[in-house]
């Protein structure tokens, strides 16, 4: 018998099937890696383009101003308070560039720079503290469009430095020559790679406080006219142009308020910090004030909703199919169904929630309570199907031997069962809380897409969330919600991972052996 | 029984034809005991009474209905979907089977030892402890590290484990899980012990051992015990029964089963004919 079956591994069919089957096993483990691989690829894309989006949302540039408190306290009420902040900062401008201020139109595109709203935060913060009287400096956020500008972070924009040109006046006092042997190469070269129509591009060369919008360029030779500064600051230093391929016509930032805010830059009163509004203030029309932490704050009492419904009311009802409940054609029945519902598409809770919670039993619209109670039916059956298989989980032996020592069937579940399934439930339950706060139908139809100005204070409160928030971002026109909805959608992931990895912990903590 | 036997009003029936007389009332008597799984019958007929202070054994081969009997003594049946059991079990005169009779308490007395050992996933003494925490059998913390140490020597584990009580139970070895779990049983204070196959997932060693545990046992309790072995069964009971598709075929005295079996299926099977 043995040297027959010696025999065969020796012969040449034998061998040949080995190789087959070892390739076989090869091959298959090369594709799971490949399938892992593709995934990661994936993910990292994913997590690159979010963040490249997010990352000019990180900072944003604020310029100072110095203001009267006494005047702003003086004033009678908020919004006469904002008055005052807000003529004191134009007032500031005015004279910052008096050429463009003799006009109604230039008074308005200076005012432009810094938006009306963004005085509230400002005028708010005098008054709670009406003891401060004197001279103040305060940072009001750059208009958000300017701000884009300024980061080169604009559409349809290049921004390169070169080095120093020779400069002189031209004849009418009006521009600046700029001469040097092939120094504008690079710019012809920038410009024309992307746009054709040179008449409609703007370039603008900055030198210190001075900006100057060309109106002739060769490789050689660059000529054109003063929007902000004088003629003399060009010679002899680093200066920095700004291509603009869209025409002005079509912008809503000019070139004359980009050269300001660069002027007031070079002055040293525009400075670049960190974007913490985005997590301080409330949601706004204006990209440079709005912030999350009103939807933070609504994701967060939806969740507290939807995780004091869905996870006891998940919890004893897996452990009630489980445990107690009778095999039979009713529970079969129950749990077919509750599969089922896991699979339900979760706008239909949406519409379930607009009729029933709205309609029939008139809670408020846009409200965490509405939310959190849809979200809960939404995820009820994934904590029973996560709370149940971890039941599953749990050895019949177990119950057995608890039974065997007299436990009653309640003892033997709580004192025997859940600590071994605790883990698992938890991981549904934390799963479950996952998937409601990435949720975004339900919340829509609900209304809790509403704009919100206010920090809600409890589940009755309009609110938002953080998912409809990202969506009502993402469907702006403006360009300065882009970067902001890739921020939301980071400190949306944040949550998320920090669910997930409270997940693996808990798993490994817990996680016992029988 | 003589002493314990004074005090309960156990009701001698008449013994089925063909066994050999008791010396004393049974522990727990059955008769006409008929178990069904989803209507499909899984024990015919069986009546078998159990005597006190000594080993029963239930032989036979594999799917007879050996488990399913045990199982019948503390109404483990009453955990399985769609198991039905019919007949008398009486217990100090009492059918365990009645409504009255509450399955928890039954069971607290008449305690189960598993194929597979099944140490809780706690502590070792948590093991011990349950039990009787749970029946209230212990005053204070003392009584309870007491009546550990009582069952884990009785079980003569005591020894192995006296320095690490705090590791997990399900951390020792098989044969020391198997023991751990005896002494889990007796702490609870039984009157009965049943144990199926108690030793077919353990070495030679570790089945002798257990083989001496049961035979220290049996001077305190009524064991019953399931077995595929026939030494096994030979070296510890002093009773047997012999369980054929269901039926029990022949029971008496274990010298008189192995030496002169009266039914032709039993002698088959003993020597090794079938089964
Ligand atoms: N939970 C159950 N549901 C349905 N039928 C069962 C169940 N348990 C046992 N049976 C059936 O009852 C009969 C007796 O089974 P049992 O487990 O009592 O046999 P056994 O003598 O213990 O066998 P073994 O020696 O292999 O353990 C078998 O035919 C089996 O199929
Ligand atoms: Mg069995």
């Amino acid at each position: 018998m043995s040297e027959q079956a010696l025999s065969s591994f020796g012969t040449d069919r034998a061998r040949k099937r080995l190789r087959r089957r070892r390739a076989a096993d090869r091959r298959f483990k090369w594709y799971g890696r490949a399938a892992i691989g593709f995934a990661l690829a994936a993910l990292a894309l994913l997590l690159a383009s979010i963040f490249s989006q997010a990352l000019s949302a990180a900072t944003y540039h604020v310029v100072s101003f110095r203001i009267d408190a006494g005047r702003v306290v003086a004033a009678e009420n908020t919004s006469g308070a904002l008055k005052e902040v807000y003529d004191q900062v134009r007032a500031d401008l005015f004279e910052a560039f008096p050429d463009a201020s003799g006009t109604p139109a230039g008074r308005q595109e200076v005012s432009a720079l810094v938006t009306r709203l963004a005085a509230l935060p400002i005028a708010e913060r005098l008054r709670a503290s009406p003891a401060r009287r004197g001279m103040e400096q305060v940072s009001l956020p750059l208009s958000d469009d300017v701000d884009l500008y300024l980061k080169g972070a604009a559409a349809r924009q290049v921004t390169i430095n070169f080095g120093p040109v020779a400069a002189e006046p031209t004849e009418d006092g009006q521009g600046v020559r700029l001469s040097g042997a092939g120094a504008f190469a690079r710019l012809i070269a920038a410009a024309s790679l992307e746009h054709a129509n040179v008449t409609d591009v703007s370039f603008l060369v900055t030198g210190g406080r001075s900006t100057v919008r060309l109106t002739r360029l060769s490789a050689d030779e660059a000529e054109g006219s003063l929007i902000a500064g004088t003629a003399s600051e060009f010679g002899n230093r680093a200066l920095c142009a700004r291509i603009i391929l869209a025409p002005q016509s079509e912008r809503t930032v000019s070139d004359r308020q980009i050269a300001w805010a660069l002027a007031l830059k070079a002055d040293g009163r525009v400075r670049r910090v960190p974007h913490w509004s985005l997590l301080t203030h409330t949601d706004s029309t204006q990209p440079e004030l709005a912030g999350a932490l009103a939807a933070i704050v609504g994701s967060f009492l939806t969740l507290l909703v939807t995780a004091s419904l869905a996870i006891p009311v998940g919890i004893l009802a897996s452990i009630y199919l489980e445990e107690f409940a009778p095999k039979n054609r009713l529970t079969s029945l129950i749990e077919v169904n509750i599969n089922n519902l896991a699979a339900v598409p979760s706008i239909v809770f949406g519409l379930l929630g607009a009729a029933v919670f709205l309609g029939v039993m008139g809670l408020p619209r846009s409200a965490p309570i509405v939310g959190g109670l849809v979200l809960a039916l939404l995820i009820l059956p994934v904590v029973i199907i996560a709370s149940r298989a971890a039941l599953k989980a749990v050895p019949d032996s177990i119950r057995q031997g608890a039974l065997a020592v007299g436990a009653s069937r309640m003892q033997t579940v709580f004192h025997h069962v859940l600590p071994l399934a605790a883990p698992g439930m938890l991981t549904g339950a934390i799963l479950g809380m996952a998937r409601a706060l990435g949720e975004t139908a339900p919340l829509l139809l609900i209304g809790m897409v509403a704009f919100v100005a206010d920090v809600p204070r409890g589940p009755g409160d309009e609110a938002s969330a953080l998912p409809v928030l990202i969506y009502s971002w993402a469907t702006q026109a403006e360009r300065a919600w882009e970067p902001m909805t890739g921020a939301v959608i980071l400190i949306l992931l944040a949550f998320l991972i920090a669910m997930n990895v409270a997940v693996v912990y808990l798993r490994h903590k817990f996680e016992r052996r029988w | 029984m003589d002493g314990s036997a004074a005090g309960n009003e156990v009701v001698v029936t008449p013994e089925p034809a063909g066994t050999l007389a008791l010396g004393d009332a049974p522990r727990m008597d059955c008769r006409n005991v008929n178990v069904f799984y989803s209507g499909k019958q899984a024990i015919f007929d069986v009546s078998l009474p159990i005597p006190d202070r000594s080993v029963t054994a239930l032989i036979g081969p594999s799917g007879c209905g050996k488990s399913t009997f045990l199982r019948c003594l503390n109404r483990m049946n009453d955990t399985i979907e769609g198991c039905r059991v019919e007949g008398e079990i009486i217990m100090d005169g009492k059918d365990i089977n009645s409504p009255v009779i509450d399955p928890v308490l039954l069971r607290s007395r008449v305690g189960m030892v598993f194929q597979k050992p099944n140490p809780f996933p706690k502590t070792i003494y948590e093991n011990i402890a349950y039990g009787p925490r749970i029946h209230g059998l212990a005053q204070g913390r003392e009584d309870l590290d007491e009546i550990v140490e009582k069952c884990l020597k009785r079980a003569g584990l005591w020894e192995e484990v006296k320095d690490r009580l705090t590791v997990p139970g399900t951390s020792l070895s098989g044969g020391q899980q198997q023991r751990l779990c005896i002494a889990r049983a007796i702490a609870v204070r039984p009157e009965v012990i049943l144990m199926d196959e108690p030793c077919s997932a353990l070495d030679p060693i570790a089945t002798a051992r257990i083989e001496e545990l049961i035979d220290d046992l049996r001077k305190r309790y009524c064991i019953v015990i399931v077995t595929h072995s026939m030494q096994q069964a030979a070296r510890v009971s002093q009773r047997a029964a012999f369980f054929h598709l269901g039926k029990l075929v022949e029971m008496g005295d274990t010298d008189q089963i192995f030496t002169s079996p009266r039914d032709r299926r039993t002698e088959d099977y003993i020597t090794g004919r079938f089964g």
